[in-house]
């Protein structure tokens, strides 16, 4: 009997090729994803990137929420024709605090990883209550429900702490003061100096054009402007992250 | 399993199973498909050491093409630029004006501008540059901020009220609702329309023109055509930002919308941003 035959063995035997093949999936496993986890050129160094404040998460949420992910990527791949129209190329550090992340794998619509700072935000308003007033050609459905739902701010301070149970750095402070800074950020009149010194380059005021009211808009414009803009590239170096 | 079982007709080895007298041929694979599978594994390997493959401890083996996607943009993105430095840099060295001047480079600026333009600013100006309500028309003669090509760069790369930007573009008008009676809004209303258009009461005119100057010629002039100084709107003439009739003009002055551009320097680049105000000047209205 050559060695060839003794997979008769594993073939009689559903357990033990239950075993093998788990075995050997393994292997694959601990070559290819494991490294990932402790190999230091996996996300690169960068300055200027933070946890979400409060309103830009209650945003991100309901960016999932509504499924944006289905049609906008938020990835831009390093090749010259995405370089050219979006921007730098994505960096792993962007988005190590997205949970789940927002990469993405279809574009009906742009990608939105370096969106922010790229509209006003009336602009942003008016491009999610009607697509079609400002670019024509678009096909996106229009979300004006948004502007008319208040944000949901009563658990904010869990979703927080639920961010740092894998692997966030929201601290103790920023649990605490969650709630306020979640109502400033968007208050013009608020006291603000907290949020800012929490959440650098946050971007502070009313989003929709209603300052009385605190509403989703609010929340999902603070998110879209704040996309792609905090890490600081002046201080990157491009070659360290060479792969 | 142990004995060999040779079917009669082919004479070819069996697997050695047998479902009610039927057996399967064992057939060996082609000798062409085995020879194509080893040569696959080979290649595999020395893939694997050609290109960044295998995770060691802090860091992962880099292949002995040393070959990398992100080095491979820049190499392309420099390239790009290579391709065009000679115009790229007379495009950065050269004085708008003297762009303008120049038949060859001031065509390289606009064909860069429109590309610019397209991916960057149709979102709010338009695929035609003829914006929408809010949104400046960018094809007339109409300028808020000025309309030479160095009045058009200096609001492509500062923005206008953009928040964070210290050179930005920045005016303010007043919140009349909070100044003028509501009278005294639909009669300076009326008059505003009354310069390019016929208001729908006549007779409020003339106290409007007062209001006017006492509120607004400070900006706006004595003969409402607008000072760029400011910022504030040409209003003698029938080109409008947030519409002409005398309902939005109202709204206007009780609570003035005040529109905001970014700031694109930082983000496109010197030689994005001339090329951009070279094409927006070429557009119909340059001065």
């Amino acid at each position: 009997m050559s060695i060839l035959d003794k997979h008769v063995i594993f073939e009689r035997n559903a357990t033990l090729l239950l075993v093998g093949s788990f075995f050997v999936v393994t292997i694959g496993g601990i070559v290819e994803i494991a490294p990932l986890f402790y190999l230091e050129n996996t996300i690169e160094k960068v300055e200027g990137m933070r946890p979400y404040s409060p309103l830009e998460l209650a945003g991100r949420d309901i960016y999932i929420r509504e499924g944006c992910y289905t049609c906008h990527s938020q990835m831009i791949r390093p090749f010259r024709d995405e370089v050219e129209r979006y921007g730098h190329y994505s960096l792993a550090a962007e988005s190590m605090y997205d949970h789940p992340f927002q990469w993405g794998s279809k574009r009906t619509g742009p990608d939105l990883s370096r969106v922010g700072d790229r509209y006003s935000n009336e602009w942003h308003v008016q491009h999610l209550i009607e697509p079609r007033s400002v670019v024509p050609e678009s096909i996106m459905p229009s979300y004006a429900f948004l502007k008319e739902t208040p944000v949901e701010v009563r658990d904010v301070g869990m979703h927080l702490s639920a961010n740092r149970r894998v692997g966030v750095p929201y601290t103790d402070e920023m649990v605490e003061n969650a709630e306020a800074d979640l109502k400033a950020q968007a208050d013009p009149n608020a006291d603000t100096s907290g949020v800012e010194a929490r959440y650098p380059k946050a971007k502070i005021g009313d989003f929709d054009g209603d300052p009385a009211r605190l509403t989703e808009m609010d929340a999902l414009v603070a998110y879209l402007q704040i996309l792609g803009t905090l890490v600081d590239f002046s201080t990157y170096d491009d070659a360290s992250g060479y792969r | 399993m142990a004995e060999k079982h040779i079917d009669e007709i082919s004479g070819v080895e069996t697997t050695g199973h047998e479902w009610d007298g039927i057996r399967e041929l064992n057939n060996p694979m082609p000798r062409w498909w085995v020879w194509t599978f080893y040569v696959t594994i080979v290649w595999a390997i020395g893939y694997t050491i050609a290109f960044p493959a295998w995770p060691l401890i802090s860091d992962a083996t880099s292949g002995l093409l040393g070959w990398s996607s992100r080095a491979n943009v820049a190499v392309e993105l420099a390239d790009a630029r290579q391709a065009q430095a000679s115009l790229l840099t007379q495009v950065v060295e050269m004085p708008l004006d003297d762009i303008l001047a120049d038949p060859q480079l001031s065509q390289f600026a606009i064909s860069g501008g429109a590309a610019a333009f397209r991916v960057n600013c149709v979102q709010c100006h338009g695929s035609g540059a003829a914006g929408s309500p809010g949104y400046p028309n960018l094809n007339d003669d109409d300028w808020i901020w000025g309309g030479s090509a160095q009045d058009i760069f200096d609001t492509i790369a500062h923005g206008v009220r953009h928040p964070g930007e210290d050179d930005t573009r920045f005016a303010e008008m007043p919140a009349f609702a909070d100044i003028l009676s509501s009278e005294e809004i639909r009669q300076v209303s009326a008059y505003v329309v009354s310069l390019t258009a016929t208001p729908a009461k006549p007779e409020i005119i003339e106290p409007g023109k007062e209001v006017f100057a006492a509120n607004c010629a400070s900006c706006h002039g004595e003969d409402a055509r607008g000072d760029r100084e400011f910022g504030a709107p040409n209003l003698a003439d029938a080109i409008w930002l947030y519409g002409g009739d005398e309902a939005s003009v109202v709204a206007q002055v009780r609570a003035p919308k005040h529109g905001v551009m970014p700031s694109w320097l930082g983000r496109l680049g010197e030689p994005t941003v001339k090329q951009l105000a070279i094409f927006v000047h070429s557009l119909g209205g340059g001065e």
